[in-house]
């Protein structure tokens, strides 16, 4: 019984949270200036929780099972979902239904939580749904934006349709090996029976929707111009990390006596991955689109890493997403500060940004530095992690292909510094006081984008862990 | 003599730059902060000398390795050999004399001076670093800070340059951060250059590593045919900016294609040793013929450093020790001369506001301390005794004579013909800026240097006589250098 609450300690967090939300919500109502400041301290409290009473174990006959990694992944995505809390508070406090935004993006967020934990196909599954069906009530947030509704639209669609294939893999699985469990089906795996490598490739599209991999990436873009800025900056950073932690779970332990074609699917995938969601942010004006592509690059380079096969791929994958979290949320929270205050979402209306707003031009300068991969940030370090890990494996053009990328994507991270810095402007955005949160939340992005990289023991505790 | 103060005192003198008050305090910290810099430069000088005496002959001094990443097997491993020891000399002068051409800048002087010193603090961490991550982390760092300079403090077409440059060389750094990779998986799993010295790694490796590594390093130093982001990026840089690129930032492409790949994979330099020739012989060529055509001083410069540092890497194609040390040697003079180059234009540049050789004229009348430092500059760009330039191209052509076959004799033989060609752009453009009447009216009205660019242009004139006069401190440096790389290629 104890084990119980133990080993479902972050998990119960949340779900405390929920209710206390739903509590509120239900009761007299509470202004959001009042709400805010609330939930950033329950979250905090959430985050901090994560470091304490650790223990690993296993549930409900291995269908739940926890170990230092996953709840070091669960801390990530909880600091993540914190620092939503800080950078967004001003469009927050302008939003008529504070509460639910964050009721759903908790219960998401619980989905996530379950999903890494499982040891179970049933419930990878039905925590993925947890996942995902509310995130698709969020980017449908701007109420007002017709937009808004149609990105939901695509995205309730593509998902149910991801998980229908999800589905099938899921049971040809089971009708030829007779098992969910994620112990039991490398035993029974064959990688010479073609139903299961259809099998196989059916549940590998279902995780390449959520990733928006090349080619399943279509609804990205949409999706992300029309959901409101908290709401894609969760899609692009939580949803993204959370799928990717258990992607590789399930590679790694379960599709192990298939590795040699996941290995060739992902040297595939990620190509097609870099290459296409590269050129396509070349050619974007609006930031929410431009950060939709780049964020689909970057997950051509996380599929390089995990191509490893090893403890490196691991760790180079779940550093990398810490770092993710960092740089990319930063740049979401600029663009929604300036967005939420001016209306505007295009790059050439950050033009000359950096002579009125120098704070907030420094900020994104160094996010997209970081998400560039260009040193003295933690960027760097990703992507030289990540390239490391995959390149145990890889050819030459492999990794000539993949650095060449990080060519291609300087281009169009310097055209936003560009703009920020060296165009002029005779109107630029005039100065902007945000609430002090979003400050806040900036600096510790900051501090994290030019820390974590530093600080190698961070490093060496997810290598110790994983 | 511990190494570590030569990073900590850039980075304190960056930290002290942002959060000083006006633009006075920014520029006195920065002054501060690199004198101090150059005075430990010139104490590691004096210990290394030391102890080389003492200690014989160890490949590298001064170690110092902690761990960094450990599971990955990468450490924080400094260490300086004489070349190492020249180069962060070499910087620390321009890092000085750049701070003090730059004192009038008004725009953004503290972003200016940040971005400066984080580009001096990638350079002396990059001359120190013995393991490839770290050394390509510094070298990767100055990214920004190019970048940030030519785009907001440039002229002309500045953020097309700013953009071309960064592409470029980040497309450099991508080739040597696979070349590195390669090493790394080859050597099993080590970053450490000293551990990878002593490994013979396969033949059919090297036959892919070197190329991707000299290629990587060599668009960094303007290697022909990738020398394009040369001329745009240094005559849009702002004076500061383009001392440091010619004066550094290419040598930091030298040094790689030196120490990285000729060092690391001899069997890989002596297979591609003949390409090295023929484009290195190419862009001598090429570059200077190109110069002559220019009429704008910075483009001037920018074409006749392709031709120059074409010398270096023409030394390291020759693989003999002379012409070796010809070409370390050359690095550490072109880099003095050419900062120096670049701060006299700018010194013109800011009083008659233009660059065009045809439109000045007769300004040694009304400038005449400018205009010395451009006769010293340009009679040691062409080559004349008693300055660094002939000291470092002598030595190279005498190692590169050593080769009696008629391949090498033809590539010396084109590379000496370029001098000539020198000769005859420097003394026409200074010729025409500097003697005869006063073409421009208004000039008469102008000032001749201030304290600070007369104490920036003695500085580098110093140095370069100083190595024009007596080699032989620099020479016993980088000699012992070369001798190592060619024990290691197995040659004479």
């Amino acid at each position: 019984m104890n084990d119980f609450f133990i080993l479902m300690k972050s998990e119960w967090v949340v779900t405390l949270i929920i209710f206390v939300l739903l509590f509120f919500k239900i009761g007299r109502g509470i202004r959001n200036e009042v709400a805010l400041p609330l939930i950033q301290i329950l979250l905090l409290v959430n985050f901090i929780a994560g470091f304490f009473f650790n223990q690993a174990g296993h549930l409900f006959g291995n269908m739940f099972e926890t170990t230092g990694l996953i709840i070091l992944e669960k801390n990530i995505l909880n600091l993540g979902v914190y620092l939503i809390s800080l950078l967004f508070a001003d469009w927050f406090l302008k939003s008529r239904n504070l509460l639910e935004f964050f009721i759903l993006m908790l219960s998401a967020l619980l989905g996530m939580f379950l999903m890494i934990s499982s040891g179970n196909l049933l419930i990878f599954y039905l925590s993925l749904e947890l996942a995902t069906i509310p995130v698709a009530a969020m980017a449908n947030f701007d109420l007002d934006k017709k937009q808004s509704s149609e990105g939901a639209m695509k995205m309730i669609l593509s998902s149910a349709f991801s998980s229908g294939i999800l589905l099938f893999g899921i049971s040809l699985l089971y009708g030829t090996t007779g098992t969910l469990s994620f112990a039991q089906l490398p035993h029974q795996l064959d990688s010479g029976s073609a139903i299961q490598i259809m099998a196989f490739i059916f549940f590998i599209a279902a995780f390449a929707f959520k990733l928006s991999v090349v080619p399943f990436h279509l609804w990205t873009a949409d999706v992300y111009e029309g959901a409101p800025f908290p709401g894609a900056a969760f899609l692009s950073v939580i949803s993204k990390g959370s799928v990717a932690f258990i992607l590789i779970t399930v590679l790694y332990k379960v599709f192990q006596p298939m590795g040699d074609l996941w290995y060739l699917l992902l040297v595939i995938l990620s190509i097609l991955t870099m290459v296409i969601g590269n050129f396509f942010a070349l050619r974007q004006q609006n930031i929410k689109r431009f950060l939709a592509f780049s964020s689909i690059a970057q997950v051509g380079f996380i599929l390089l890493g995990m191509s490893s096969n090893d403890g490196f791929g691991v760790t180079a994958v779940v550093y990398f997403v810490l770092v993710y979290i960092f740089s990319n949320l930063a740049a979401f929270g600029v663009a929604s500060v300036i967005a939420t205050h001016t209306g505007k979402e295009n790059i050439e209306d950050f033009k000359g940004l950096y002579q009125t707003n120098p704070f907030l031009s420094w900020m994104l300068a160094l996010a997209l530095f970081s998400l560039a991969g260009i040193p003295p940030t933690a960027g760097f370090f990703g992507k030289f992690f990540l390239l490391t890990a995959g390149g145990a494996r890889a050819s030459y053009g492999y990794i000539i292909i993949a650095a060449l990328n990080l060519v291609v994507s300087l281009y169009y991270y310097l055209k936003v510094v560009r703009a920020v810095f060296m165009d002029k402007n005779e109107h630029p955005v005039p100065k902007i006081r945000t609430y002090p949160s979003v400050k806040f939340g900036l600096l510790i992005c900051g501090a994290g984008i030019l820390l974590a990289g530093v600080l190698s023991w961070i490093y060496d505790y997810i290598h110790a862990l994983s | 003599m511990n190494l570590i103060f030569l990073l900590v005192i850039p980075l304190l003198t960056a930290i002290g730059v942002l959060v000083s008050r006006n633009k006075s305090q920014v520029r006195w910290i920065a002054l501060v902060g690199s004198v101090v810099q150059l005075g430990f430069a010139v104490a590691l000088l004096m210990a290394f000398r030391e102890a080389r005496l003492t200690d014989g002959m160890a490949p590298v001094l001064f170690e110092q390795n902690h761990a960094l990443f450990e599971p990955l097997h990468i450490h924080f491993h400094l260490g300086v050999d004489g070349l190492s020891v020249a180069m962060i000399l070499l910087t620390s002068f321009v890092l000085v004399a750049g701070v003090l051409v730059s004192w009038n800048i008004e725009k953004m002087t503290k972003e200016f001076y940040f971005q400066l010193v984080l580009l001096a603090l990638g350079a002396f961490g990059f001359f120190m670093s013995l393991d490839l991550f770290v050394l390509f982390f510094f070298l990767e760092i100055s990214v920004i800070p190019k970048y940030l300079l030519i785009g907001i403090w440039g002229s002309g077409k500045n953020v097309y340059s700013a953009n071309k440059l960064a592409l470029m060389l980040m497309a450099g750094s991508a080739l040597i951060l696979v070349g590195i990779l390669g090493l790394y998986f080859a050597s099993g799993r080590s970053f450490d250059i000293l551990t990878i010295g002593n490994l013979n790694i396969p033949g059919h490796l090297q036959h892919i590593i070197f190329p991707l590594l000299f290629v990587g390093f060599g668009i960094f130093t303007a290697l022909f045919p990738f020398h394009t982001w040369v001329p745009d990026g240094h005559s849009s840089a702002p004076t500061a900016g383009s001392m440091f690129l010619a004066g550094i930032s290419m040598k930091l492409g030298g040094y790689g294609c030196l120490r990285i790949a000729t060092f690391l994979l001899p069997l890989g330099a002596r297979e591609y040793a003949n390409w090295i020739i023929i484009l290195s012989a190419i862009a001598i060529l090429y570059g200077a013929f190109v110069t002559m055509m220019q009429k704008d001083l910075k483009y001037m410069n920018a074409y006749s450093s392709i031709s120059h540092v074409g010398f270096s890497l023409l030394g390291i194609g020759m693989l003999t020790a002379t012409a070796m040390t010809g070409s370390m040697l050359q690095m550490v003079s072109h880099g003095l001369m050419t900062a120096l180059f670049f701060a006299v234009i700018g010194m013109i540049y800011d009083r008659t506001h233009t660059r065009m050789v045809g439109e000045m004229g007769g300004i040694m009348k009304v400038m005449p301390f400018i205009t010395t430092i451009l006769f010293i500059v340009g009679l040691c760009s062409l080559g004349l005794p008693g300055f660094s330039g002939f000291v470092a191209e002598m030595t190279l052509f005498i190692g590169s004579w050593q080769h009696t076959d008629a391949f090498h004799r033809i590539a010396t033989v084109m590379a000496t013909l370029s001098i000539v060609v020198t000769a005859v752009y420097i003394l026409r453009a200074i010729g025409s800026t500097a003697m005869g009447p006063l073409k421009n009216e208004k000039f008469s009205e102008l000032k001749d240097a201030a304290w600070n660019e007369k104490l920036a242009a003695f500085l580098l004139v110093g140095g370069i006589v100083a190595i024009g006069v007596a080699p032989e401190w620099l020479n016993d440096l980088l000699r012992p250098v070369a001798d190592l790389i060619m024990k290691r290629l197995g040659g004479n």
